[in-house]
């Protein structure tokens, strides 16, 4: 039988945090403070997005998302992912954003769990809030 | 020429286009000496020119404008002149104002300015002034009064904060979606320099205004708003033919209060959303706009152009010239006293790509 051996030491790290992190068993409780932890950590995120989003890319040709898209308006987050025809393909928003910052802004994509990519669609999304879901949508 | 190759024609070998196949008709109409002449003239805005350091600057913007002034050169009959609608740069600096200016200078004819917000709030226009004029006047033609107006004017208090540099004043009021912007206005003064000129106008002279903000209230978050719209209104009052032609909007925008009718210039560097689409504040773009179709930002001039404006019996027509897109005229209708889309105004018309959301 092939089991796979952790050391010793792997072994005993692995019980001591079992014994001391008691809130894993408490997974379903949270509190007003953690609410408003949460949503304190969502909007920092919110607000490095509305930065770089207002020419914090430091793409060399200066050009910034709002000069488009003031407000993030006109990017449809909520229709996202969807068929992109001018790709050709279903595609999700931050493949979309990585165009803009190819084309227009000139400068190279970005990975799509880049803390910028995150940040950037934190910010089009809180600027499109309470707007249905549409996916697909053109 | 199919349509589609006359525009991909005229992006390749505008130099070389027979003027008979550029997509206007010009109305021709003889009128005596006691009312005004028919006559044409091209309207180019907002082509934010940027410099981004040495000899270069955002080439898609310089595309815009160079397109822009080789198709107007095209036009045929001649029209009497250029107007530019202000906004030739981005931040507002000498070397964007100049690099602006030597393209516009292959434009054959006149050319007469409009003073926008990018041009203006780093040095409060004073290398445009020194390069380009005055930022307000009046002049006649062919019965016409028109006047140009600085409407991108804001509180003093905004104006002269204590900035850490002009560049920074220059950048705040260059975001359009800056929440701690400053609405455009015309000035109490300005407002009077505009009573005296037009107290000597016989109520019957057409008259066109040339300003960079809409001189009415359409959404004051993006400033597509003149705060003292009502009060330039009130002066336009007392004519019986007043239009209103303005830049900034970046889009097909027009309207109709009282006897003034408003239209909006596209920019020749990129098109702005209509203010509905950002959901989050109420907005109120005129419901007599039809709007323009949504730009496919895959093709660089899609949802950008220029204007042709067609003035007879002191009326106008604007030809919107689209260069990736179907052209536009909107046309003061004298039975419906109102501009009226020659197409799209009757809202089976209406096609999906104008339903913006």
């Amino acid at each position: 039988m092939n089991r796979i051996r952790y050391p010793l030491t792997q072994a005993a790290l692995a019980a001591l945090l079992l014994t001391t992190q008691s809130p894993v068993l408490q997974a379903d409780r949270f509190t007003e403070a953690d609410l408003e932890r949460w949503t304190q950590e969502y909007m920092a995120v919110v607000d490095k997005g509305e930065k770089l989003f207002h020419g914090g890319l430091e793409n060399e040709n200066t050009v910034s998302c709002d000069q488009c898209h003031p407000d993030a308006a006109n990017t449809h987050p909520e229709t996202y992912p969807k068929f992109q025809q001018q790709l050709g393909k279903v595609a999700v928003l931050g493949e979309m954003v990585n165009w803009c910052i190819q084309n227009p802004l000139e400068s190279d994509p970005l990975t799509l769990d880049d803390p910028r990519m995150v940040a950037l669609q934190a910010y089009i999304h809180e600027q499109r809030r309470l707007v249905p879901m549409a996916p697909g949508k053109h | 020429m199919s349509q589609m190759n006359r525009r991909r024609f005229l992006r390749t070998g505008g130099a070389v286009l027979a003027a008979s196949s550029l997509p206007f008709s010009v109305v021709e109409l003889a009128f005596g000496q006691s009312g005004p002449e028919d006559f044409s003239f091209a309207f180019i805005s907002d082509s934010h020119i940027t410099h981004i350091k040495g000899d270069k600057f955002v080439r898609n913007w310089d595309r815009g404008m160079i397109q822009a002034v080789a198709e107007a050169n095209l036009l045929s009959p001649r029209p009497d002149f250029v107007f530019y609608g202000g906004d030739i740069a981005q931040l507002g600096t000498p070397e964007e104002i100049d690099h602006g200016l030597e393209i516009l200078s292959g434009l054959r004819g006149d050319v007469h300015h409009v003073m926008g917000e990018h041009d203006y709030y780093l040095d409060l226009g004073e290398h445009w002034r020194k390069r380009i004029g005055p930022d307000h006047y009046s002049f006649d033609h062919k019965g016409v009064h028109f006047v140009v107006l600085n409407s991108i004017l804001t509180y003093d208090e905004w104006t002269h904060r204590k900035w850490d540099t002009p560049m920074q004043r220059m950048k705040e009021m260059a975001r359009l979606d800056n929440p701690d912007g400053s609405p455009f206005m015309v000035g109490d003064s300005q407002r009077e320099w505009l009573r005296k000129d037009l107290a000597n106008i016989s109520k019957d002279t057409p008259i066109v205004v040339m300003s960079h903000s809409p001189l009415q209230k359409i959404y004051r978050g993006w400033n597509f708003w003149t705060e003292d719209a009502e009060q330039v209104q009130e002066l336009l009052k007392p004519f019986d033919k007043v239009t209103v032609l303005y830049g900034h909007v970046h889009q097909i925008q027009y309207n109709q209060i009282g006897n003034i009718s408003f239209h909006a210039a596209m920019a020749t560097a990129w098109p702005w959303p209509y203010p509905e689409t950002f959901v989050q504040e109420a907005s109120y773009l005129p419901k007599l706009t039809v709007e323009m179709s949504r730009a496919d930002p895959f093709f660089e001039r899609d949802g950008t152009g220029w204007q042709f404006i067609n003035m007879h019996t002191g009326d106008v027509d604007v030809h919107y010239a689209l260069p990736d897109n179907e052209n536009r005229v909107v046309a003061f209708n004298e039975q419906q006293d109102k501009p009226v889309d020659s197409l799209y105004q009757d809202e089976s018309k209406q096609i999906p790509p104008q339903d913006h959301y």
